[in-house]
């Protein structure tokens, strides 16, 4: 079942690629085949690999109950927080932040995930911004 | 004569203290990579160019890191099979067979050794066939025209699935994915923006980078949290090694195998669609037939630890040949080291040969050096390494997941380009769980641009006749294999990837009993 929704799902990507290859507007200028011709090709081959998926689905795969998904789908947050809020808080504070999320959601207990959050920020912190000279984001208070 | 004074101009290029340390750095640290089962080659390269971008290396120290790192990780992926007989990557699940029963019966220190010896002689082997192959390759490759380009990129996306795939259509749905991506942005035709959506940030097209850290590194760490999977797998297990040095007459007794599996090897990692999976499975399973005769063969076999370990790392030298000489990756780390040549702006091919032979010669005079280096770490450190896979991956993962912001946000500085790294990340997870290759995706977004100009010019200077594609016996030849590479797998993939499974599995099974 999986796999038949999986290739619905792309079988609706190849018709929406192909629909927004017909709609590229051409130059002028152009050369013999144009900026259309191959995304086309691409679609037709992504719809046909759709369509064999569609009609000889593997065996589903194990999904992982509610609770896991919802576990990957907090973290899947938190992350796009920490891309958000990087520039806003700089890199220590931040790392430390979404580091010790990780840590804690992977099994350790909460205050050995603070000390390994935290150790983890100023590892990198120290090997690629003071040892190689990265540039990091930097927060209001500098770092 | 020629390509030993071309060797020793490398030798004076890679041979300088920078390069040296680098070299040594991506040894260790490719080694640990390798070590730790869910870090495998492709992840730890892929993490580490961003890296080796935003710090500034030149073209040359850059390629010798992310390739120390790659062999060291062919290294490292045998300690976790043998100590604890999960394989730290997918080639080394055949090191498992023998290498844990040598565990068991008190010889770990002996079975690091001699794999350490036997990947060793795949891998120094496998450069000397790189160097003496890549330059004839290089002269069949400068016959190529745009046809025979666009028939070359379709073979090797038609074969990438490899003999053992199972499901072909999965491998075209992906590689048809990453060309697509490839295709946003700019046209480098006509100058028309091409599905932007209107966002400027789309306008220079998907980093490919950005595409391939998140993919390959951050899907790692959302199946670890999807399984909760924060304990080190050694905790319960002993760790003791014994003895260390493997005794000569061992050694010798291996050696007649070592050098039939190097050889072996080496043609897998060069053909396409085979890779260094294959070159372990069919080393292990050749000797077997060939020198098993009491019927040892995993139960601790010593031979049986030589074989698949000579083996893949001998695939792994292979794999560099259409690599460097035509710029077709022939396997998926293969494919993320083309990442690195494009993202330092060098076009692999046969022109790279000719127009800059310092960066191939230093390349190849480095994996030497890298060679000796794994070789003398590998052996009296290997006590260090196998402490590694003590670390638990919920220390381990988190940094693994904010090395990558750090190498992304390096690049660019952006908080979009973060975005789209996570997007690439859940992507990959879903993409992992519905079994559909990630290697032609990475391939597509690399490849797909050179693809379409290939075509176009083809097209262009034929005013218009797409029969040109067909017109010359070189391009139909490559149009046939790469018809036969798609259809065979379908007939045989099933029945070669079952007999893997079910040969790590009976093994298993006698281990427990």
């Amino acid at each position: 079942m999986s796999d038949r929704i999986f290739g619905l799902v792309g079988l609706l990507l190849a018709l929406g690629y192909a629909w927004a290859a017909l709609t590229i507007e051409e130059s002028f200028l152009s050369d013999a085949v144009g900026p259309k011709a191959f995304p086309l090709i691409i679609a037709t081959v992504l719809g046909l690999a759709s369509l064999a998926i569609i009609a000889k689905p593997d065996a589903a795969p194990h999904w992982p109950s509610f609770m896991r998904f919802l576990e990957v789908g907090t973290a899947i947050a938190v992350m796009i927080l920490y891309a958000i809020l990087l520039p806003e808080l700089g890199f220590l504070i931040a790392t430390a932040l979404a580091a010790t999320y990780l840590t804690w959601r992977l099994g350790s207990a909460p205050i050995s995930s603070v000390v390994s959050g935290c150790a983890t920020s100023a590892g990198i912190y120290a090997v690629f911004h003071l040892v190689l000279g990265l540039s990091l984001a930097k927060g209001p208070l500098g770092f | 004569m020629e390509t030993l004074s071309s060797l020793a101009d490398g030798f004076a290029i890679a041979l300088t203290w920078q390069n040296l340390l680098l070299a040594l750095l991506g040894c260790f640290l490719g080694t640990m990579m390798g070590a730790l089962p869910g870090l495998g080659p492709s992840n730890g390269v892929a993490i580490l160019i961003p890296l080796a971008f935003t710090l500034g290396l030149g073209a040359t120290p850059s390629l010798i890191l992310l390739t120390s790192v790659y062999y060291g990780a062919m290294y490292g992926g045998r300690i976790s099979s043998i100590l604890l007989n999960i394989p730290g990557d997918e080639p080394a699940m055949m090191t498992c067979l023998d290498g844990y029963p040598m565990a068991k019966n008190g010889r770990a220190g002996e079975a690091l050794a001699l794999s350490g010896v036997a990947s060793f002689v795949g891998a120094f082997l496998a450069t000397w066939g790189l160097i003496l192959l890549a330059p004839q390759l290089v002269k069949i490759a400068l016959l190529f025209g745009p046809a025979e380009y666009f028939a070359l990129f379709t073979l090797a996306f038609a074969t990438l699935g490899g003999i053992a795939s199972t499901n072909q259509a999965k491998t075209a749905f992906a590689a048809a994915l990453g060309i697509g991506l490839a295709t946003v942005g700019v046209d480098t035709q006509t100058g028309v923006p091409r599905f932007t959506f209107g966002e400027v940030h789309l306008y220079d097209g998907i980093d490919f980078l950005v595409a391939i850290v998140g993919l390959f590194a951050l899907s790692e760490v959302f199946l670890f949290l999807e399984h909760r999977h924060g304990a080190s797998d050694a905790s319960g297990h002993k760790v003791s090694v014994g003895r260390m040095m493997p005794s000569l007459s061992l050694l010798k007794s291996c050696t007649p195998t070592m050098l039939r599996t190097s050889f072996l090897g080496f043609v897998a990692g060069v053909l396409p669609g085979a890779g260094a999976s294959l070159g372990s499975f069919i080393s292990y399973t050749m000797e077997k037939r060939l020198v098993d005769k009491d019927g040892t063969f995993g139960t601790g076999d010593p031979r049986g630890v030589a074989a698949p370990e000579a083996g893949n790392n001998a695939a792994a030298g292979g794999a560099l040949v259409p690599m460097l000489a035509l710029g077709v990756p022939g396997s998926g780390t293969t494919a993320v080291l083309l990442a690195v040549l494009l993202a330092l702006n060098i076009t692999p091919g046969p022109l790279l040969f000719t127009q800059q032979p310092d960066v191939v010669w230093g390349l190849i005079a480095a994996l030497f050096i890298a060679n000796f280096m794994l070789l003398a770490m590998n052996i009296p450190m290997i006590g260090l390494f196998t402490r590694v896979l003590l670390i638990p991956p919920r220390i381990l993962m988190p940094i693994v997941a904010m090395v990558s912001f750090v190498g992304i946000y390096g690049i660019s500085g952006s908080s979009f380009d973060l975005l789209v790294m996570i997007g690439f990340g859940v992507a990959g997870w879903v993409l992992r769980k519905l079994d559909v290759p990630l290697v032609p995706i990475i391939l597509g977004t690399l490849l797909g641009n050179a693809m379409e100009n290939n075509l176009r010019r083809a097209i262009t200077i034929d005013n218009g006749n797409w029969w040109t594609l067909i017109d010359s016996p070189l391009s139909i030849g490559l149009w046939s294999l790469a018809v036969i590479g798609f259809v065979l797998p379908i007939v045989f993939g099933r029945i070669l990837k079952a007999r893997m499974k079910h040969m790590a599995k009976d093994e298993e099974g006698a281990v427990v009993d």
